[in-house]
């Protein structure tokens, strides 16, 4: 028996979160493989038949995969999934879309959000957003995980797996894509970043100038508080917390943040967290390595400035 | 047509969750409940629906024992039309409640189930794509948008690169993220006439649910504490600091 990650992946290489997976799939020991849905995923198969830890990579190709949508990746999981002993994804917006459906077309139980692997069927999850830590056991003969990427390393090349071509189910009919939006910028992406800056509310007009720069000079990437991203000031894929983006970068900094939970939830697992706030009894300082009572105005400027000395 | 909502009763948001001391759980007794946020969006947003002409009834349904009820009165006092409460004191877990909620989705037979995309205390955010996988229908998740157009449901979903849209063919299950709308306030006197409306009562026995848990929980902690930081009193000293510990 084996255990079968959905690898998501840009169309030419897996994403970090993938990496991430996989590495804490070794966890059990079996041997893995990946599975990537989409259209012209030869490439994308190709790099990921690389990456170290890696038995055999399954693509899936059609045109309507192009933008795979959960009713039709669910189909092709399920598919595969009875040969597997594990199916297991990164809890981004992709696989929490899709993998709650296999799990239960499948009829089997899924543990969302795992920080460790204890034992085969035993993980450790954070529940209400992160105040507890819970460890939980499945009796499922298949188990259905998806794991906090950022609580895993990620695999680096030197595999050299075998690769699989399978036919595409037709698509189901039930949902069809319409459209997208994707909020380009140039910053590094924000769940990998090394560096992650976030901005509360109380930057006001000024988040981008005050934060932009000093992401820039740091090599990282913006985050946001919902209430900056609710205001307007942030778009919604910067935002960290409980329901947003959960970071674990090398440095964090919080600049005008109160620190409530469900900000915490999202990057309380930071190497370094630093926080800068005009309030001495914010509770953000309660978790900061390094607290700054300052006025933001004031110190992210001078920040930025004696960076780049 | 006709719109289900399902809700959850929670610890409400501003509480932090004490564990049990024996780590069994989490104590509830004693403790400020409220309906899961997300899924009072849920609820909202089968209100303006409803106000656009769109949805003719809105029935919301929970599962739990005793006080679950008062989730139900807040959505009828929302201005829900009437309410189902499945009674169980069993700790459900997302594919059991998943099948109750297909239960009751078949008596009920509406177009459109709408519910929060997770529940704010166990975080698995898995009831609504479970529940559209067991009905066979599309699932439209972590919406932060949504319109009807004729026989489908437009939905703009919140994901890790920005937004996406998607069209599902009615019925379909919706799952509400934060920025979909902002909930209105409850006034007394609407909490007073949702008294008045039915809730109608069932069991998870009488619908013929297998609810037995897949999953056990063998034990509740507090996580790790960080470290105690140190006050730094100037952007000069914080440089240093970072300088330090190699952090820039």
């Amino acid at each position: 028996m084996s255990i079968l990650i959905l690898a998501e992946h840009d169309g030419q290489q897996l994403k970090k979160a993938a990496r991430q997976t996989i590495s804490a799939a070794q966890a059990w020991g079996l041997p893995v493989h990946l599975l990537l849905v989409g259209d012209n995923t030869a490439a994308a198969a190709a790099s990921a038949a690389q990456v170290a830890g890696v038995a055999r990579v399954i693509h899936v190709d059609a045109p309507h995969l192009a933008h795979p949508l959960a009713e039709d990746v669910s189909a092709i999981v399920v598919g595969l999934a009875r040969d597997y002993k594990v199916l297991v994804s990164a809890h981004t917006t992709f696989a929490k879309n899709i993998l709650p459906r296999a799990a239960a077309l499948l009829d089997v139980a899924m543990v969302a959000d795992v920080i460790g692997i204890k034992a085969p069927n035993t993980y450790a999850r954070p529940i209400y957003a992160g105040s507890v830590l819970a460890t939980v056991e499945n009796s499922d003969a298949l188990q259905v995980v998806t794991v906090r990427a950022t609580s895993f390393d990620a695999a680096v090349d030197g595999g050299n797996a075998e690769i699989t071509t399978l036919p595409a189910p037709a698509a189901s009919g039930k949902s069809r894509w319409v459209s997208e939006v994707r909020n380009e910028s140039d910053q590094p992406d924000l769940a990998s970043a090394p560096v992650v800056i976030s901005g509360g509310r109380s930057l006001g007009e000024q988040f981008h100038q005050l934060l932009t720069p000093l992401a820039q000079k740091l090599e990282g990437a913006v985050g946001a508080t919902r209430a900056a991203v609710d205001a307007g000031y942030a778009p919604n894929d910067w935002q960290v917390g409980q329901t947003g983006t959960i970071v674990a970068p090398g440095l964090y900094i919080a600049a005008g943040i109160s620190g409530a939970a469900q900000h915490l939830a999202g990057m309380k697992d930071s190497k370094i967290i630093v926080a800068i706030n005009h309030d001495p009894d914010a509770p953000i300082f309660s978790v900061a390595d390094y607290g700054l009572v300052a006025d933001l105005f004031e110190a992210l400027p001078a920040l930025t400035a004696a960076i780049g000395k | 047509m006709k719109a289900l909502v399902a809700i959850k009763r929670v610890i409400d948001h501003n509480i932090r969750p004490r564990i049990k001391p024996d780590g069994s759980g989490v104590e509830t007794e004693n403790v400020k409940m409220s309906i899961n946020p997300f899924d009072e969006i849920a609820v909202e947003e089968a209100l303006r629906l409803k106000a656009q002409g769109i949805v003719t009834e809105i029935v919301a349904v929970t599962i739990g024992h005793g006080h679950a009820q008062d989730v139900l009165r807040h959505a009828l006092a929302m201005g829900a039309d009437r309410a189902i409460l499945v009674d169980s004191t069993a700790q459900l877990q997302p594919l059991a409640v998943s099948k109750i909620l297909k239960a009751v989705y078949e008596r009920e037979q509406p177009q459109l189930v709408l519910l929060g995309k997770q529940a704010i205390d166990d975080d698995a955010g898995q009831v609504g794509q479970m529940l559209a996988a067991l009905l066979d229908i599309g699932q439209g998740t972590f919406a932060s948008k949504l319109e009807i157009s004729g026989n489908e449901a437009i939905v703009t979903r919140e994901v890790d690169t920005g937004s996406e849209t998607v069209a599902l063919q009615l019925p379909a299950v919706i799952t509400t993220d934060l920025r979909l709308n902002e909930p209105r306030f409850v006034k007394l006197p609407n909490l007073m006439m949702a008294k008045k409306k039915p809730i109608e009562s069932l069991t998870a026995d009488e619908l013929g649910i297998d609810t037995a848990p897949h999953l056990k929980v063998v034990n509740l902690a507090e996580p790790p504490a960080r470290k105690p930081g140190i006050k730094v009193n100037s952007v000069a000293e914080l440089v240093e600091k970072l300088r330090s510990v190699g952090a820039i």
